[in-house]
């Protein structure tokens, strides 16, 4: 079986006012169905723009990208988007900013209540589901954003730093939740969702990830691809293993490497 | 309690110039028809022979007529603005200009066009109000979260959908701050209405005392004009507050 997600000499520049910006250099990666791929690499390196990319929503100046077999040329519906903000709507209640995907893509939003419920409550929001965004602490809020990418089922997900402004603590939980959330929340074949995770955290991308792909600063170019071994379901005592230690240290000798 | 704590100084404030005002009226010997005191001011509001229910109504339905067409040109320009770059290039500079031309010098025209009475008040009263309500929608229509709009991008989401959905929604905090401008602005407009030419109103009241010198009339008239603008800002904040509590921190 093919990779579902294939990117083939991708290249993007921008033009600006100062003259053209090249902001991703001849990226070429496959990643399979249902894995976890962590993009990490230093701030404007364009790991944000790739997965904009990705999901259709811009277009890349040089190269191909495919998913599921299919050329991407614009936003395709197969993704569910998380961002580094929540980006809820502060009018809607929790229940209500869930539902948004559906509404947007022109279906019955009542058809889609009882999934709605059913994933606040698999991320722990059951209660919460009648509050407005502005009642939920910073981690909530991520969590009912991501319940929000997931309404609609899409076999992609593509999280753009989604942890990345809450604090350490918090923050390390909400990587247990997703690989949680992640297993269980299984496509329609029974199958794990395929995510491309954007961080700039060595041990969050280790301790999510199948695979890393290490980028270079602007241009951004991939670096090196790193096998994640590391056994599932993955637990708090994961990050202190010493094979956890020496991929952290390998992925940071691949970003410092120039 | 803290409530009436919080606003006790101002009371006190307002009670003290009161009795200065009386006082000062009193031992300078200031006549009636240049300052009246605040007791003779008290005897105008009470005077059996002025319908001030009457006056005030008049004026009342001026203002909420004025704020009403004003805030509803002003959204639709605003939406028009923030829908269509074409339409914002044809209806921006045009805005403008008529933003920049005194409203008030206007005023004269409209009574020649549409005669005496309440409708050329009411449209005195929303030309002057409608303009912070175009833009405020507009900015509000504009500032969303760019990721807010690749959710709407994603699943191809028509653009009236994205307005009904978000942009819209979003204005809510800017908009209902303009209307409170707005509020303010109808009651200029319709008292400038009502000085140009009218028979009825509360600036009617107004002009009415000049020929006879009857001042504390005057006075009595700008108390019932505070009194409905008040209202009507009043009202304007609970509604807003109402229909969006959420936008309430915005502001």
């Amino acid at each position: 079986m093919g990779d579902f997600i294939t990117l083939a000499g991708v290249g993007m520049t921008y033009a600006t006012a100062s003259g053209p910006v090249e902001a991703l250099r001849d990226i070429t990666l496959g990643v399979r169905r249902g894995e976890l791929v962590a993009l990490v690499g230093p701030s404007g390196c364009g790991k944000s723009t790739l997965l904009r990319i990705v999901a259709g929503l811009r277009r890349a100046t040089l190269g191909v990208v495919t998913v599921d077999g299919r050329p991407v040329s614009r936003p395709i519906p197969e993704v569910g988007m998380v961002f580094q903000a929540p980006v809820l709507l502060k009018w809607r209640r929790v229940l209500d900013n869930v539902l948004l995907p559906a509404e947007l893509a022109g279906r019955d939003p009542s058809a889609h209540r009882g999934r709605a419920h059913a994933l606040l409550e698999l991320v722990g929001l059951g209660e919460f589901a009648a509050k407005y965004p502005t009642e939920l602490s910073g981690g909530m809020q991520q969590r009912a954003s991501l319940c929000r990418a997931l309404l609609l089922d899409p076999p992609l997900l593509l999280m753009d730093e989604p942890f990345g402004a809450l604090d350490a603590m918090t923050r390390d939980e909400m990587n247990l939740e997703l690989l949680r959330v992640w297993g269980e929340a299984r496509t329609g074949n029974g199958a794990r969702k395929t995510i491309l995770f954007v961080t700039h955290s060595i041990s969050e991308a280790v301790f999510l990830a199948d695979r890393v792909v290490v980028m270079t600063p602007r241009p951004g170019r991939i670096a090196k691809v790193l096998d994640v071994p590391l056994p599932r379901p993955r637990t708090v005592e994961t990050r202190a293993t010493a094979d956890f230690g020496a991929l952290s240290l390998k992925i940071y000798e691949a970003l410092i490497a120039r | 309690m803290p409530r009436l704590a919080g606003t006790l100084p101002s009371v006190a404030l307002f009670a003290l110039l009161l009795v200065a005002w009386q006082a000062a009226v009193g031992v300078l010997g200031i006549r009636e028809y240049l300052l009246p005191s605040p007791l003779a001011v008290a005897r105008a509001l009470g005077a059996s022979d002025i319908p001030w229910l009457s006056h005030a109504w008049t004026t009342t339905v001026e203002i909420v007529g004025a704020f009403l067409l004003a805030g509803a040109v002003g959204v639709a320009l605003g939406i028009a603005i923030a829908w269509s770059a074409l339409l914002s290039r044809a209806l921006v500079p045009f805005l403008v200009f008529v933003n920049t031309l005194p409203k008030v010098a206007v005023a004269p025209l409209f009574l020649l066009w549409l005669g005496y009475g309440i409708v050329p008040n009411m449209l005195i009263g929303a030309l002057i109000g409608f303009f912070p309500v175009v833009i405020n929608t507009a900015v509000g229509l504009s500032q969303v979260d760019e990721e807010m709009l690749d959710l709407g991008r994603v699943f191809n989401a028509p653009k009236w959908k994205v307005f009904a959905k978000i942009r819209i929604p979003n204005a809510f905090p800017y908009i209902l701050s303009a209307l409170k401008v707005t509020a303010t602005a109808a009651v200029v407009g319709a008292i400038v209405g009502e000085f140009v030419a009218s028979q009825k109103g509360l600036g009617y009241v107004i002009i009415a005392t000049q020929g006879s010198m009857n001042t504390p009339v005057a006075f009595a008239a700008l108390v019932w004009i505070s009194v409905v603008g008040l209202a009507v800002y009043g009202a304007v904040v609970l509604a807003a507050r109402w229909i969006a509590p959420w936008a309430e921190t915005s502001n």
